[in-house]
């Protein structure tokens, strides 16, 4: 029994300890559902895994089904920047450990639940359960947002050295709690439509209508919802991973005032969709999104100086191969950082030449080939921001030496490898035909799936390695228990 | 493995993405026995329309063609056609005189205005004819495969030209689900490979590794066997054939405020999710590719 007891309380009340079972949920279903589509549906395991695990899938629900995956996933992901979040900024004991409990079995239930209920044939019970998860996140979310409150003279920031008001409010609190704030106006763009459904409202996936004159109220605010939600699901880790390198200095002073005016209007921009001035909200969108860019490569200068800075301390004159070498020795500090840049080439520049040559190029071709940019470029997003938590969390429980190198690197290149063909099979067309195109297709392919397959046999290694650390008296997990300091390394 | 080895393995396999494809590879002649010229009637009344089963009805009844145009009707047509002086060789493309659209100056809307507009090219590759300076020919094999790389003007001239019209996406809607039920696919509920050509769905014009997927003759999927090969019968619920697969098929509808013209039913090179009865897609009418064809609608409307 105290064996039992002892691994609980690890895995539910550390922070280590969470943000493992987040990352080992988010794996088992992602590798699981991952093997319905694209090329897994192609080699005809699709229909192995339906028939092995049962499961009902109805043809007209397949829109359905996706939404809920995705917010399954989006909700551990969530779970995981709380425990994060809750852990590196200072908040009454209260309101972290009410926060952690809510958004737990909040988003365990709404993963559990909402996938049983869409590909199990329709338990409505689950349904409601997995409402009841969302609920349970949204009701962490507005806790949270309460303990982050930045006027609180215990939260001001006595070091000039950090972004902060003249009567030292911090403003990188600011930028968390704005966040947060955004992150809950936000999520009703996507409850409202969501609670409408059959009343007016019916599933649909944007890149489905994007093409459509004519879209109505509802589908704009799920539109404006998906995309903002993993706007802030991006803006959240960038200022984790600030917290987590000790951002701070000039740039951090320029950088804070920028993320929040960012993500204030990019979020203004955003739930402009549903309003009169929806033919101008891409416009305002751009506006709130370059700041919040700016703020990311200052925190990418920042970083990158602060290791080269660091590594060549003891070295007299360093030539600039020195330089990068130091930069580059330790890859889940650079990581994170260089996928913030490597973001730049497979998403944001995608998405800024769309917008720039969407009626001259863009919409020449057909709308299945604009939803293939569309989905690959927010799919690469989101995986981009799973890399970051991988990398960081890496650190986190302490790899050291050749593990470290070796989990950092396959996390970097393995992805980026992926990310890279991804892009080159959206952008395709501009420069080979439809009937020339199976080579590439098939090389390109075989290098993404290559890239992710081998992404996730890294993180399954990891996490039966953390599985038999935990039927060990006294393993990582022993230590991990009491820290919730995350910078705090284990040392075995 | 040092670094260099990994390096030279990436070399060798982004190599391979520049393997040239052979397009006009030879295929074996296959007579399905499905009548490219037979027509079914759609009768008027109500059935279930779209992915949430709206209510819908068609108030006239009107015929539809039990298959795609094939290459062999279309390129009768340009012989036809161009010799009657109904369309004219201008440059590398064959261009028809298209009446126009009334334009709304909505956003992305890009004005269609009377003007002689490309039905087919003449130097795309992956088209299965050919032309001499004089005569159309078809090439060899394809002659009942469906009629492809084909503008929406391309495909609006033929029915046209035939007194007949392109259907419109209820029409078509109707006639791939019939009216007694809401089934996602013209022959059922689910979809299994030997029941319409989609994207890898290993039927025997398939190969992955060079030409990807090509089309199959119109018909083929009949629940008759090709050399070993167990076709499904996959007809709709009125006997059309390739309603979903093989290619997508514009439709008729113009639509206020959209230059862009629709098509339905899913192709070869599409994953089988787009083959269901209510997926659409959409393109520019110019836009013409080896996975978009056409059949045509009469009577009614």
């Amino acid at each position: 029994m105290h064996f039992i007891k002892d691994r609980f309380e690890y895995l539910f009340k550390s922070t280590k300890g969470l943000i493992l079972v987040a990352i080992a949920m988010i794996g088992l279903e992602t590798a699981l559902f991952g093997m319905l589509s694209g090329p897994m549906a192609e080699f005809g395991i699709r229909d192995i895994v339906v028939r092995l695990f049962k499961m009902d899938l109805v043809q007209a629900e397949r829109e359905g089904r996706i939404i809920i995956l995705y917010h399954s996933i989006a909700m551990a992901v969530v779970a995981i920047e709380t425990y994060i979040i809750t852990a590196m900024l200072k908040m009454k004991a209260f309101y972290r450990s009410t926060v952690r409990v809510l958004i737990t079995v909040g988003y365990l239930s709404a993963m559990i639940f909402g996938m049983g209920f869409a590909y199990w044939g329709h338990l409505w019970p689950f349904h409601g359960l997995y409402i009841a998860g969302l609920s349970l996140i949204y009701f962490a979310g507005l806790l949270l947002a309460i303990a982050l409150w930045p006027w609180n003279k215990e939260y001001y920031q006595p070091d000039k050295a950090y972004a902060r008001t003249k009567n030292g409010v911090d403003m990188e609190r600011v930028a968390f709690f704005i966040m947060s704030v955004t992150t809950l106006i936000s999520v009703l763009f996507g409850a409202v439509p969501g609670s409408s459904f059959g009343n007016g409202f019916q599933t649909f996936l944007a890149e489905n209508i994007i093409r459509s004159p004519e879209k109505t109220t509802l589908q704009f605010s799920v539109i404006g919802h998906l995309h903002i939600m993993l706007a802030l699901i991006a803006i959240a880790i960038t200022l984790i991973i600030g917290r987590w390198l000790d951002f701070k200095g000039l740039l951090h002073k320029i950088a804070m005032p920028l993320m929040i005016l960012g993500t204030i209007v990019l979020n203004l921009g955003v739930w402009g969709v549903v309003t009169p001035l929806e033919p101008v909200a891409h416009m305002i969108i751009y506006i709130g999104a370059t700041p919040s860019m700016l703020a990311a490569l200052m925190l990418v200068i920042f970083g990158w100086d602060k290791f080269i800075r660091q590594g060549i301390a003891n070295i007299d004159k360093p030539t600039p191969w020195q330089k990068i070498k130091v930069l580059v020795r330790d890859p889940l500090k650079f990581g994170p950082l260089w996928q913030m840049v490597f973001m730049n080439f497979t998403v944001s520049g995608i998405g800024i030449m769309m917008a720039v040559k969407l009626d001259e190029i863009f919409r020449l071709w057909p709308a299945r080939e604009e939803r293939i940019e569309l989905t690959g470029h927010w799919h690469i997003l989101s995986a981009i921001i799973a890399t970051i938590i991988l990398l960081y969390y890496g650190d986190m429980i302490g790899l050291k030496d050749r593990v470290r190198r070796w989990y950092g690197w396959a996390i970097i290149i393995l992805s980026d490898l992926a990310f890279a063909s991804v892009t080159i099979f959206e952008i395709k067309r501009l420069f080979i035909s439809e009937a020339e195109q199976q080579p590439l297709v098939n090389t390109v392919m075989l290098l993404a799936d290559f890239g992710l397959g081998m992404l996730l046999v890294i993180l399954a290694m990891v996490m039966i390695w953390r599985l038999i650390d935990l039927f060990k008296k006294k393993g990582r997990w022993k230590q991990e228990i009491e820290q919730n300091d995350l910078t705090v390394e284990v040392d075995i | 493995m040092k670094p260099a080895s990994w390096s030279l393995i990436l070399a060798i396999i982004l190599l391979t993405a520049c393997a040239s494809v052979n397009l006009n590879a030879p295929i074996s002649t296959i007579d399905t026995g499905v009548d490219s010229e037979a027509w079914v009637v759609i009768p008027a009344g109500g059935f279930l329309s779209g992915q949430f089963d709206d209510p819908a009805a068609i108030s006239y009844d009107y015929e539809i063609m039990v298959t795609d145009v094939t290459v062999a009707q279309y390129v009768n047509f340009l012989n036809t056609a161009v010799a009657d002086g109904s369309l004219t060789v201008n440059g590398n493309k064959i261009v028809g005189f298209y009446p126009g659209d009334a334009f709304h100056g909505v956003k992305h809307e890009v004005e269609i205005p009377a003007a002689d507009y490309i039905f087919v090219s003449l130097n795309d590759p992956a088209s299965r004819f050919s032309f001499d300076g004089n005569q159309f020919n078809i090439m060899i094999g394809y002659e009942n495969h469906p009629m492809t790389n084909v503008s929406w003007f391309g495909a609006w001239g033929y029915c046209g030209y035939n007194i007949y019209r392109l259907p419109t996406e209820l029409e078509w809607e109707k006639a791939a689900r019939g009216s007694a039920d809401n089934r996602p696919f013209p022959w059922g509920e689910e979809i299994a490979r030997n029941n319409a050509n989609y994207y890898a769905s290993r039927d025997p014009f398939e190969d992955m590794s060079t030409v990807g997927s090509r089309t199959t003759p119109v018909g083929f999927y009949n629940g008759q066997v090709y050399g070993g090969y167990q076709t499904l019968n996959s007809a709709s619920p009125y006997g059309l054939y390739d309603m979903s697969g093989n290619v997508w098929q514009w439709m008729g509808n113009i639509y206020e405020g959209q230059h862009y013209r629709y098509m339905r039913g899913g192709s070869k090179d599409t994953y089988d999710m787009d083959l269901r009865i209510w997926v659409r897609n959409n393109a520019t009418p110019t836009y013409y590719s080896p996975d978009v064809g056409f059949r045509c609608a009469r009577g009614g409307g």
